[in-house]
Formats: C-alpha cells, sequence, structure tokens
C-alpha cells in the first residue's frame, strides 16, 4: 500500500482525486453510493451570491466520447449552500472545496468574504464557465482580467485560493502565471472547451443554449498538454483536469504536472470511478516501488 | 447505501415492433424492489452517458425493459445479447404513486407505453388507453388486456380507434378518481388540461435529455410550481413522474 496522500495549498488530500464542479452537486448522491471519504475532496457545484435556475433544457448532448452540457450555474445561492450543504458536507472526512462564480468582481469578493468566515477548506475561482451570459468565463480569458479579479478576491479571501483556468484561450500558461502572480495558491485546469452540436433534421443546436461546454475522454489529450505547459509555467499547484476516465489517464495526468486531480463526466457512465481510479493509482504506484503519489508529479520526460 | 451499479444477467433482447426492443433482465432476488414509473439507467459500453429506459415489468425476478432505438446508444443496446450481462444503475427516480380503492385510468402513448404495464399491476382493475401513431408500432396489447379494460387508438386507424388518447379519456374520465400518463410532451399536455377541465388528478411522466440519472448533475431541468413558488427540478431524482398541476408544458 503506497501512500496516495498529497498537499495541495496547505491542504492535506488523503488521495489525488477530487470531484469536479458541477458534477457532483454538493455530494448528497453520490454519498448513497460510497462514503465521501473514498475521495481526496469534493469541489462543490459552482455557487452563486444569489440562487440561480439555470438554463431552460436540454441542457446536455453526447459527442464522439465526450459531452456538451449548458446548465447555466443552477444554485441556491451562497448563504443556502452556507447554512443547508456546508455542515453535511464537513462531516463527510473530505476537503470542502466552494466554487465560485458571479456576474461582477464585486460578486465573487463578497462570496469569498462570506466563505472565508466558514469552515469551508479552500475557494475555487470559477472564471472559465462557458454556459452563462455574464460573468463566468469574460473574467478568464485575458491575463489582465485574470490578474485583476485574482488580486481583488484575494484581498478578501481568507482560504487557500484555487484559480479555474479555462481552455478557450491563446496561450493558458501566461493566465496562470497572472493568476499566480496575483495570489493564487493553486491553479486548477481545465474547464470545458466550448462546443456545439445540431440536429440535422430540425436544424437546431441540441442544447436550448446553442453552445455548451465539451468534457470526458474526448478533451484529456488537450488537458494533459495545458497541464504540462502550466505546470511548467508556474510554481504553484497545478489541480489536473479533464476526461480523467481510467487510472492510467490518472497516473499520465500527474506524470504531466499535476499535484492532484479533478474527475467529473466519467462518473456518468462509472459512479464507482474514483473508487477504483485510486486502487489504481496504489497498484500502479505498488508495481513500480514508488512510495508516494507525490513522486509522480511532473515526472515526464519530454523529448 | 440507497444506490448500486449492478450486473444483471440479459435472458432476451427481441424486437417486439419495428424498432422496439424487449430486454429482459435477470434480477437476483424475487423482485426488484421498484416502484411502477420508475427508471433504470443503463450503461452502453462505448458510451459516455447511460440511457435512461423506463421499467416495463420487475416481476418474478425479471426486469423488462422495452425501449425504441432511436440514436447509436440504443442501437448498441438492440445488439447485446442473451447470456451476457447488461450494467444497470437500477431503480431509479419517484415514480407513480397507487392508492388502493381508486379508479384508475392509465394512458400511454407510442414508447411511453411500456411503464404503464407495470403500473396496471399496482392497479385495481384499470382502465388502459394506449395511443400509437400505425399499427406497425404497437406493442404489449395482449399483456395489458390482462391487467385491466384496454382502449387502442392510432393516430391513422391502421389499429384500433382512428384519433388520439384523449379522445378515448373523454369518454372514460367520468368514471375515473385518477389518471397517469406517460408518452411524448404534447400528449402529457393534452391528458392533463382533459384531466383539469374534469377536476382529476393526473400524475404524468416526464422524460428530458439526462446525464448521471440521480440529481447530481443538474441536467434534465424541468421548471415546476411547488406551494406557489416557481423552481427547478429534476426528471431523475423529483421526478420522472410529477403532479401535472406542478409542470409548465
Amino acid at each position: 500500500m503506497s501512500d496516495l496522500s498529497v498537499r495541495v495549498a496547505g491542504v492535506d488530500f488523503a488521495n489525488p482525486l477530487i470531484a469536479a464542479s458541477g458534477t457532483f452537486g454538493f455530494g448528497r448522491e453520490y454519498g448513497e453510493f460510497y462514503p465521501l471519504s473514498a475521495l481526496g475532496g469534493i469541489s462543490c457545484k459552482g455557487i452563486t451570491l444569489k440562487r440561480r435556475d439555470g438554463n431552460p433544457p436540454p441542457r446536455i448532448a453526447e459527442t464522439p466520447s465526450g459531452i456538451l452540457n449548458a446548465v447555466g450555474l443552477q444554485n441556491p445561492g451562497v448563504d443556502a449552500f452556507i447554512s443547508d450543504d456546508l455542515p453535511w458536507l464537513k462531516q463527510q472526512n473530505t476537503v470542502i472545496i466552494a466554487n465560485i462564480a458571479g456576474n461582477t468582481v464585486e460578486e465573487y469578493c463578497q462570496m469569498a468574504e462570506k466563505l472565508s468566515e466558514t469552515d469551508v477548506d479552500m475557494i475555487e475561482l470559477n472564471i472559465s464557465c462557458p454556459n452563462v451570459k455574464s460573468g463566468g468565463v469574460q473574467f478568464g480569458t485575458s491575463c489582465e482580467s485574470v490578474g485583476n479579479i485574482t488580486g481583488e478576491v484575494r484581498r478578501f479571501c481568507k482560504k487557500p485560493l484555487i484559480v479555474k483556468l479555462s481552455p478557450n484561450v491563446t496561450d493558458i500558461a501566461s493566465i496562470a502565471q497572472s493568476a499566480e502572480a496575483a495570489g493564487a495558491d493553486a491553479v486548477s485546469l481545465i474547464n470545458t472547451l466550448t462546443g456545439m452540436r445540431i440536429d440535422i433534421n430540425s436544424r437546431r443546436p441540441i442544447i436550448r443554449n446553442n453552445t455548451g461546454g465539451l468534457s470526458g475522454a474526448a478533451v484529456f489529450p488537450v488537458a494533459v498538454r495545458m497541464v504540462w505547459q502550466v505546470s511548467n509555467a508556474v510554481k504553484i499547484p497545478v489541480i489536473g483536469m479533464g476526461g480523467i476516465s481510467t487510472w492510467e489517464d490518472a497516473v499520465e495526468m500527474l506524470i504531466a504536472g499535476a499535484t492532484a486531480l479533478q474527475i467529473g463526466t466519467v462518473l456518468f457512465s462509472d459512479p464507482y470511478a474514483p473508487v477504483k481510479i485510486n486502487e489504481g493509482i496504489n497498484r500502479f504506484l505498488d508495481d513500480n516501488g514508488i512510495k508516494s503519489v507525490t513522486e509522480l508529479t511532473g515526472t515526464v520526460k519530454p523529448w | 447505501m440507497k444506490y448500486d451499479v449492478r450486473q444483471l444477467p440479459l435472458i432476451s433482447n427481441e424486437e417486439i415492433a419495428r424498432g422496439i426492443f424487449d430486454m429482459r433482465l435477470r434480477y437476483e432476488q424475487d423482485d426488484l424492489p421498484a416502484e411502477c414509473g420508475q427508471f433504470a439507467h443503463v450503461y452502453v459500453p462505448g458510451k459516455t452517458l447511460r440511457r435512461p429506459i423506463s421499467v416495463c415489468d420487475a416481476s418474478d425476478g425479471v426486469l423488462r425493459l422495452v425501449y425504441q432505438v432511436k440514436g447509436g446508444g440504443t442501437k448498441l443496446m438492440s445488439e447485446m445479447k442473451a447470456g451476457g450481462t447488461v450494467d444497470v444503475l437500477v431503480p431509479l427516480g419517484h415514480g407513480f404513486e397507487i392508492k388502493k380503492d381508486r379508479r384508475y385510468c392509465l394512458v400511454g402513448g407510442g414508447i411511453g407505453v411500456p411503464p404503464m404495464l407495470y403500473t396496471a399491476k399496482q392497479c385495481d382493475k384499470p382502465v388502459i388507453i394506449t395511443g400509437f401513431r400505425d399499427k406497425s408500432l404497437v406493442i404489449l396489447q395482449e399483456e395489458l388486456a390482462a391487467e385491466g379494460e384496454t382502449l387502442l387508438c392510432t393516430d391513422d386507424g391502421s389499429a384500433g380507434r382512428k384519433g388520439f388518447v384523449t379522445d378515448l379519456l373523454r369518454e372514460k374520465i367520468a368514471d375515473t378518481d385518477e389518471v397517469c400518463a406517460c408518452g411524448p410532451t404534447p400528449m402529457l399536455k393534452a391528458v392533463a388540461a382533459v384531466c383539469s377541465e374534469f377536476s382529476k388528478p393526473c400524475q404524468v411522466s416526464l422524460e428530458e435529455r439526462m446525464g448521471c440519472g440521480v440529481g447530481a448533475c443538474l441536467v434534465c431541468a424541468v421548471k415546476v410550481r411547488k406551494n406557489g413558488e416557481e423552481i427547478m427540478q429534476h426528471v431523475c431524482k423529483n421526478g420522472p413522474v410529477f403532479n401535472a398541476e406542478e409542470v409548465f408544458f
């Protein structure tokens, strides 16, 4: 049995697998499959200052080896999260990450301030949601705006701060550097890639929002490339995600440069994926005589 | 733990009408603890999403899923062979609530008919109205007839009466205490309108493109009225069966 524990921005995780925001709600449903302590952590459904009902359906479409989604940040609002969900989550013996999104920089700051007074373990700044009209990804696509919002939120955020990056940019490494320079404790990537599907008979986009975010195995090679580029460009830890579906994918992402991992879309076909992936990582470490999972991070030998 | 993924042996998987298949799976216990109107989330190898299929029957250790081939996923399902196993997450969702000593009228349209078989088995001599586009799509008539009085219609009159399920419902609604319906949204809307006109309670089973199947990913959203407030609920967890009065059609 190898040591699967990792540390990100001073926070200890029992293993490197974190449920990705938006695929796991506030944990209650998957808690009906296995104890949530099987996960290193949970990045909760993205929350906003006020309740949001999200986009009209359809909100999902299957694609080759992936899905498009456009939920549009449906959530009960930060106050309901703090009063109704956080106390239960904190009893689950896993790291709890609050994922926050807003229409304005001020909204992000207000939420960071509120959550800093709770016992949430970390805050993940969602500046990469492609499915809302205002806010979301508009803050995440230039170095200047990423630096600005990270710096502003940093002033109000007393928790370790993760900035979640969009892949829909020209140079993700320089964006990550802007987040780091403005005070981010870690970056997580990639959020979804913007995509579209059209029904050829009705000529209507399948998703009511017209476009949606692509996730699943289809995006994995893009995610590996971006994690590799970002981890070479910053000193802060990188949380890698994007299409991880098997333990081999997880090991590959760690080798590319990730310190911890998030998994999401694979849960829809296999709710037990986190348990199986952890077992597989552990076997790989044992078979290769590696004592700790941390020894894999960034060990890629590029040509 | 409330949920579990099961590997169920596939007994048979036959085409019972044009493009409509009857998958029968062996369940370990005598009976699957499923409510009528609940669904199974079927894993299709190579696909990112499971396919939600309503429970057609769950009796005598056999789970039946009757489904229509509509795309690549259900096509792969139709090619699954007896002797193998199928990975299913079942039972899921909130089904029809059937009370004792009530006269039920069950209304099914097209591929919305299958869940009405298991529902009929929970009712005492229900009236069962089914409608199809044409006779090539008619299914389950003999089995439904064993559970209650059946009335059949098709859009073109090629089987049963020519017309819509609502025409037949109007003839039967006076002797009905409650209606349960499953089918295309325009049909559900029309059934709900007839029930409203005659002040009869109505439960409808809705469909929406689904992700996780358990209420975590929030994609299969439906706007409903609850206690005077408009809120978003989800077909997989709060439904698929909803009180028709709560639904915005």
